[in-house]
């Protein structure tokens, strides 16, 4: 007490009160409902523009035009020829230049050789947007479904080579390093040890090199098809139907949609143990 | 199985890290090796695992490795290397899938050493549920599966705090009491090789030479912290290290 300085008035002591919490936001909840909220009231309000005449029917259909587009290409029957022509050249041309990157991208992450050959090579085709090479495939590999699907093939080859590699490099050393003092051999440690460890970096390159090549997709089937969603987009666009437009357009996002959600169900199962 | 190193030495790129080890591990023996941080230990394990292959000298393995060993030279590491995507039970089933075993024996030997460690409930579990503790077990439970003639353990309760590196430590007590193995154990810590070593090797700072080798002939399970002995032995050791320590603390990284 005697220790205080003495002050002129001191001033009366506060009553004691609570710690102010300062320690909120920045944590990003999910708030399931919201995001499909968002995208009927979207919707809602685009139709009810076009209904009252504030979006004009030439300039964009409304929601209820292209649905009744879409249904008509479903009841038509064309619907599942251009969805399954589209899906063909998607699964040919993805699955096969996925599997091909990852082998590459495995050999350049375990060898020196394929490294020091491979990378400067990937590096240099990597950007070329693949679709300028259509006409040469289309050489190559004629003018039907070859040079379509060698196009979505390097479109999804190089963004996998690059992630495969990249997460073939990331593999921690120790691990390597365990299964070398345990006399592992050569296969089991790429097998058990390098090949899962460069798992969640080739799911994330997979993820990228399925929409590259849906992009690849739609303009590979615009310059030449007779089926296929982007086909059936140039058609329209041609007749300046667009309320056809739209319901290619809706069909190409459900493509991604699906493509998204089922390899984030594979990403789920196979990296379970991350939690 | 008993090892000798001769005359050991080592450099990378021109830092020289060893010099001149020469050194016995006896069969049973826990042998502790202390030096300052930077002096070199973690490369001496690594070389007298054959991770590593020395620039000089030579380590020989002196006598057969028993009949059932699988993996003469096993390590335990600092970071416990254990593989994320596998269980508990699968971790250790790793380092037998290249042997040529029945599924029933490698199941006999998973179910043996995890009883061992006390690990049996947890079989199922994968690491990232496990307390470092218990992924330090997991760790030993899988070197013990593969019989090792020597293990060698680079600051395996380094990584822990210092309760769990307690119980551990008379984990590693009652496991060398029904066991007697063989070890090479580095450590920094001088109460942790005072407990468990029957051999203390100290190492001076970079390049790393044994400037002293302390016996400690205390049987293992008498050595409680607070036995006097044991207390003289620490205080020893740290004259000897305290120096070297100070000197090293105030080397530059070269790297
Ligand atoms: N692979 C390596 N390449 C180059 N230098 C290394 C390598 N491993 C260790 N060193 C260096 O050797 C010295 C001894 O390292 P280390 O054996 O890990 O010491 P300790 O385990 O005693 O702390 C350190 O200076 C470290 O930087
Ligand atoms: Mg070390």
């Amino acid at each position: 007490m005697s220790e205080q300085p003495p002050s002129p008035a001191s001033p009366p002591r506060p009553t004691p009160h609570p710690v102010p919490f300062r320690g909120g936001g920045f944590n990003p909840r999910p708030l399931g409902i919201v995001g499909p909220l968002v995208f009927v009231g979207l919707i809602g309000l685009w139709e009810l523009g076009s209904q009252t005449g504030v979006i004009g029917a030439l300039f964009l259909p409304a929601p209820s035009e292209a649905f009744a587009a879409l249904n008509e290409l479903f009841q038509s029957g064309f619907l599942w020829k251009h969805l399954s022509a589209s899906l063909q050249r998607l699964a040919m041309g993805w699955s096969l230049g996925s599997l091909a990157g990852v082998l590459v991208g495995l050999s350049i992450g375990l060898f020196s050789l394929a490294r020091a050959g491979l990378v400067p090579v990937v590096s240099a085709l990597f950007p070329i947007p693949k679709i300028a090479l259509l006409p040469l495939f289309i050489i190559w590999f004629g003018i039907g479904e070859g040079s379509k699907v060698a196009t979505l093939f390097f479109g999804s080859f190089f963004p996998t080579v690059i992630a495969t590699y990249g997460g073939v490099d990331a593999v921690d050393r120790g691990l390597i390093r365990m299964g070398q003092s345990f006399n592992l051999s050569w296969l089991s440690i790429v097998r058990k040890i390098v090949l899962p460890g460069a798992l969640p970096a080739i799911l994330s390159g997979c993820r990228i090199s399925a929409s590259i090549a849906i992009i690849l997709l739609v303009a590979a089937e615009m310059i030449g098809a007779e089926f296929g969603v982007g086909a059936y987009i140039l058609l329209a666009g041609n007749l300046m139907a667009m309320d056809q437009l739209i319901a290619g357009v809706v069909l190409l996002s459900s493509m991604g949609l699906i493509v998204a959600f089922l390899i984030g169900k594979a990403e789920r199962r196979l990296l379970r143990w991350r939690r | 199985m008993n090892l000798q190193m001769q005359n050991i030495g080592h450099s990378y790129e021109d830092l020289q890290v060893l010099d001149g080890i020469d050194l016995h591990i006896d069969e049973g023996q826990i042998v502790c090796i202390v030096g300052p941080s930077g002096c070199g230990k973690s490369t001496l394990l690594r070389l007298i695992g054959g991770l590593e292959v020395a620039d000089s000298g030579t380590v020989l393995m002196d006598g057969e490795p028993p009949e059932s060993c699988l993996n003469p030279l096993t390590y335990v590491f600092q970071d416990f290397a254990l593989l994320p995507w596998r269980t508990v039970e699968k971790n250790i089933s790793l380092v037998l899938e290249d042997h040529p075993l029945s599924p029933a024996a490698r199941a006999t030997i998973i179910d043996d050493v995890l009883r061992r460690t006390h690990l049996s409930e947890f079989k199922d579990v994968f690491p990232r549920q496990l307390s470092g503790g218990m992924k330090q077990r997991v760790a030993i439970a899988r070197a013990l599966a593969v019989k090792p003639a020597v293990m060698l353990m680079d600051e395996p309760l380094s990584a822990l705090d210092s309760q769990t590196r307690e119980l551990l430590m008379e984990d590693l007590v009652d496991l060398w009491g029904r066991e007697r193995f063989t070890a090479v154990y580095v450590t920094h810590n001088l109460s942790e090789a005072v407990r468990l070593g029957h051999r203390i090797v100290v190492l001076s700072r970079r390049p790393g030479r044994i400037c002293e080798v302390v016996d400690i002939d205390t049987p293992l399970d008498q050595r409680d912290t607070a036995n006097p002995e044991l207390a003289q032995k620490v205080k020893i050791l740290w004259q000897l290290l305290h120096d070297e320590a100070r000197a090293a603390d105030r080397e530059l990284a070269n790297v």
